[in-house]
């Protein structure tokens, strides 16, 4: 075929189908979310003290790094699934590392150092490690299948930029659910139960984000 | 007015429909992807005699990825990405089987003018191994040049349904270049 008749096919075929990247990550994220929030709700189930939490500025601290971390990670997630490498994609992070070094900072001040041990184990750290991955799931799963309409630089990295997305969309859930508050707490574990979503999403992305 | 020549511009055009403008884009493209991917291929030490097929096979990433292209920004730095992205896996699909020599350069030379040379494209020995509708309605359209209506009539479809197949044969043509069946 000649060039010039492959370009009447592409024209055929409409350049303005198609809906940006952004706004259809948006779409599939909200899918993948509305499963993982159906599973937390039959089991999960927000904590009993919720409207005591709300008053406390740990737990509002706590909200406020989860739904950064999302907005963060969307925005990585977006600029990662571009085919032009961006040198400093990373950096899109920085706000989040200064919120939780400030939060914890606060904590340690406030607290007595015999009490550090305590607050950093707290008592749902292996609920916390197991539950995220589980409202991941869905997520991950929705943002990877919209990703492959995607041209990453890398996939690796698109697919593990997805699963960090797919890690703060179940830390955004299981924050409500979960009492220990503590920015030790949550800086330590909530990092660690997205760690296997993150790798997760990398060697996925691998094989299903090439194009 | 913003000035219409200019490559940006004229994909916000297309984006919003003017299929003249993308027609335009489109010739653009493929005239300087044919220059930058002869010299990149002269450069890797490849014989340049399939460039074509690394023009089309990048005309058609770059079709099938418009939404990745942040509007907001200039066309350039994108088209410049996809054009690498496609040539660094062809050259590497393509392993270190073709040798160049200078017959081969002159051989490319050559196919850029010779207007029968549609036949030794990979994109046609593809378009052989899509289904036989597909690949029909594609010919309709870009060797025949019908419009997507004409086609609809002569096939007995809706021309909603011949758009449909013409995006899914697109999309399979990108996944056959993709498993290296050229």
């Amino acid at each position: 075929m000649r060039t010039a008749s492959l370009i009447e096919a592409l024209v055929a075929d409409r350049a303005a189908r198609g809906r940006p990247l952004a706004r259809g990550l948006v779409g599939a994220l909200v899918a993948g979310a509305a499963v993982s929030l159906a599973l937390f709700l039959v089991e999960f189930g927000v904590r009993a003290d919720i409207a005591e939490a709300f008053v406390t500025w740990r737990f509002e601290v706590k909200l406020a790094m989860v739904f950064l971390a999302l907005a963060l990670a969307y925005s990585l997630c977006v600029s990662l699934s571009r085919p032009v490498m961006s040198g400093r994609a990373a950096w899109r992070l920085a706000p989040l590392a200064a919120l939780a070094v400030a939060a914890v900072a606060i904590e340690l001040a406030m607290l007595p150092a015999a009490a550090w041990v305590a607050r950093l184990v707290g008592s749902n750290a292996v609920v916390c490690l197991t539950t995220i991955p589980i409202l991941a799931i869905a997520p991950l799963a929705a943002v990877l299948w919209f990703l492959r309409r995607g041209a990453p630089a890398s996939p690796a990295l698109a697919g593990a930029a997805a699963g960090l997305l797919a890690a703060t969309a179940g830390a955004s859930l299981y924050a409500f659910h979960c009492f220990d508050d503590s920015p030790l707490f949550v800086v330590t574990w909530y990092v660690l139960a997205a760690l296997p979503v993150i790798a997760l999403g990398a060697i996925l992305g691998r094989r299903l984000l090439r194009w | 007015m913003a000035d219409q020549s200019d490559l940006t511009t004229l994909m916000r055009l297309a984006r919003q429909g003017n299929e003249d403008a993308y027609r335009q884009v489109l010739g653009r493209v493929s005239l300087w992807l044919r220059s930058v991917v002869r010299r990149e291929m002269v450069a890797a030490g490849r014989s340049a005699a399939d460039c074509e097929d690394v023009v089309q096979e990048t005309l058609l990433a770059m079709h099938l990825k418009r939404d990745t292209w942040d509007e907001t920004q200039p066309l350039e730095p994108w088209l410049r990405a996809i054009a690498r992205h496609k040539l660094v896996d062809h050259l590497r699909r393509r392993g270190y089987r073709d040798h160049v020599s200078i017959d081969d350069q002159a051989e490319c030379l050559a196919a850029a003018t010779d207007p029968d040379a549609d036949a030794r494209t990979d994109s046609r020995r593809l378009l052989e191994s899509l289904p036989d509708r597909q690949r029909r309605i594609v010919e309709e359209i870009s060797i025949e040049g019908r419009r997507a209506a004409e086609v609809a009539v002569r096939f007995g479809m809706s021309e909603g349904a011949v758009r449909v197949a013409l995006h899914r044969a697109l999309k399979a043509l990108a996944a056959l270049y993709r498993k290296g069946q050229s």
